[in-house]
């Protein structure tokens, strides 16, 4: 008898209920304040001012029904998966499996088994990065790009100093595109490439990548191809079959789940034909002294204990973001993107770092801003009064320190929207702007 | 909290007109500090005569408040001895970890007492520390080279050749 958990068919799930009586996602009005009185964060002051959370790349808030399924979870159902030969255990595995159902059913993967959990995107890159490079050596190629967050550098770096491949890069185009055509020029993607490992979605400039295109063609060279969507899932609805690569990787804290899970997606026949990752309880056959044999995947790559509640409450998470429809969740995030682009070009010395136009872009903006005498301000300060008047955004690299060498600045101030973003909200930000330019500019 | 408890009057006059900024010669000592959270940093030297800090020039990429804390730091310990430089040090550090719970000698640490309210936000205590950690560092090395009577006691981080 095998140790590991049978897994839910995709075909096997019910369709998830809506909420009371509401009809099906896209008869109904977007209604953001209806959305927001579902995060009780938002109750939340700053002195006498709102907070205003413009910082969803960085994590999503949380709505109540993620946080209450975790807690129902722990006290109710609460006992480890695939081992417990009892109820409590039966239940806790049909709630992790199922939230791997519900995963791969809302990427639109072919079956459960492709869907694997591993602690954040990052892990889920790290495992690609040591297994599917095992037959790599000199000559081979690794291809990512210079706007990579950094989890979709290093592993690479890592992974060439380990086979002596070598690593290239796109470059990007001064208003923060893919530089394809000088990609072109250089044969950057050519019979020794091996792997292709891109953002679908900058978590900087927000540019959207023609991921499928270039999985056209890294393919036509026999290269594996992979996907960084920690940006994409969260915001857009998200085919993996019908993008054409390989392997998917995102994370849940960014699409209203809990830290601590991510997910990694790959087709089946590919997955099946990887070498474990991490070796443990789990993810064996058999064990003997002399050696193991390996189970199936996605527990073959399920090394330990696996964050359980955290699969659940990313259950929750997809059960809400399919109520609302991703087609919905992605147009008001071009709104509100759109509203963003026009209202905080118009302020003096705000430049934008990428696409400034609403053509293939996501909702991360990230800026540079100047005192009228011209000096930058260190986005740790812009950062620290947009705080100090209630609103929350990032400051720093991003996580993308090549990307910001690329633009010549150490750092950037980035504000980024999510599906409970109001336009009044980005007008707090845009005052905020100006204040601070004004604070740092009097003399 | 008020932002103007952080950004005091004192820190931005630094800011804006930085003192003894930008590299010069001679030095006994150069270091590069880097605040890997944002990125920040700086390069600074350190020049000695005897046991005397006779100059501290440097270079920052960073926020105002590094700038500024650099500049503070460069006016409290040049023409100091550098055990006196190090224990302002000492100081200044104690009065950036406490949360807001010390008050600040300002006979001692002069503008640096403009600090300490960014000692409640704990973020931002790296950025103020970045510029007196290359001191530290640069004093050490500098000590180390030229034989300074007693900088052995703060294990001076020297490479051996």
């Amino acid at each position: 008898m095998s140790e590991y958990p049978a897994v839910v068919d995709v075909a096997e799930l019910e369709t998830p209920a809506t909420v009371g009586t509401s009809p099906t996602a896209g008869e109904i009005p977007y209604d953001v304040e209806h959305i927001r009185a579902d995060f009780p964060i938002f109750e939340r002051t700053v002195g006498d001012r709102p907070l205003v959370y413009l910082d969803s790349a960085n994590t999503s808030q949380k709505p109540r029904s993620v946080v209450e399924t975790i807690e129902d979870h722990y006290l109710h159902h609460n006992a480890n998966v695939a081992r417990a030969m009892h109820m409590r255990g039966a239940e806790a595995t049909e709630a992790f499996e199922g939230a791997r159902a519900k995963v791969a059913r809302f990427i639109g993967a072919r079956r459960s088994e492709e869907v694997i959990f591993t602690k954040n995107a990052s892990e889920a890159l790290n495992l690609l990065a040591y297994t599917a490079t095992r037959d790599l050596g000199p000559g081979d190629e690794i291809v990512i790009s210079v706007m990579e967050h950094h989890s979709n550098i290093v592993p690479w770096q890592l992974a060439a100093e380990r086979t002596g491949a070598t690593l290239r890069w796109f470059d990007v185009t001064d208003d923060g595109r893919l530089d394809v055509s000088r990609a072109a020029d250089d044969q950057l993607i050519n019979e020794r490439t091996k792997i292709v490992s891109l953002a679908y979605v900058s978590n900087v400039l927000g540019t959207i990548n023609q991921v499928d295109a270039i999985a056209a063609q890294a393919h036509a060279h026999g290269a594996t191809v992979i996907v960084d969507a920690s940006q994409a899932v969260p915001q857009m609805p998200v085919d993996v079959v019908a993008l054409g690569v390989d392997y998917v990787a995102f994370t849940g804290h960014k699409m209203l789940g809990p830290t601590g899970i991510g997910v990694l997606w790959g087709r089946y026949e590919l997955l099946e034909n990887l070498p474990p990752f991490l070796g443990g309880g789990e993810m064996i056959e058999t064990v003997k002294m002399t050696g193991s044999t390996f189970a199936p995947p996605p527990h073959r790559f399920e090394a330990g204990t696996p964050p359980i509640a955290q699969a659940v409450g990313l259950g929750a998470a997809v059960d809400y973001l399919s109520e609302l429809g991703m087609s919905a969740v992605a147009k008001h995030e071009q709104d509100i993107t759109g509203y963003a682009l026009d209202l905080l070009q118009q302020i003096p010395g705000l430049s934008i770092l990428g696409p400034r136009e609403l053509v293939s872009r996501g909702g991360a903006v990230s800026l540079t801003l100047s005192t009228p005498a011209g000096e930058l301000i260190h986005p740790h300060d812009v950062g620290q009064l947009l705080d100090s008047r209630g609103v929350a955004v990032r400051g720093g690299h991003h996580c993308a320190k090549p990307l910001h060498d690329r633009f010549g600045i150490q750092s950037s101030t980035r504000a980024s929207f999510y599906l409970y973003t109001t336009a009044a909200e980005v007008d707090a930000l845009a005052e905020a702007l100006e204040y601070t330019v004004d604070f740092f500019g009097r003399r | 909290m008020k932002i103007e408890d952080m950004y005091q009057e004192i820190i931005l006059d630094h800011y804006r007109a930085k003192h003894h900024s930008g590299l010069r010669e001679p030095y006994e000592a150069e270091v590069h500090h880097v605040n890997p959270t944002c990125g920040d940093e700086v390069t600074l030297r350190v020049h000695l005569d005897g046991d005397v800090v006779t100059d501290v020039s440097y270079e920052g990429l960073g926020c105002s408040i590094s700038q500024a804390s650099t500049s503070v730091m460069s006016d409290l310990v040049i023409g100091k001895p550098v055990a006196d430089g190090l224990d302002l040090h000492e100081d200044f550090l104690e009065l950036m970890q406490s949360r807001g719970a010390i008050e600040p000698d300002e006979d001692r640490l002069e503008d640096g007492i403009a600090f300490a309210g960014v000692a409640k936000f704990p973020a931002r205590v790296k950025c103020a520390l970045l510029g007196w950690s290359a001191f530290k560092d640069a004093a050490l090395r500098a000590s180390a080279t030229s034989g300074v009577a007693g900088a052995e006691m703060f294990h001076p981080q020297v490479e051996e050749s």
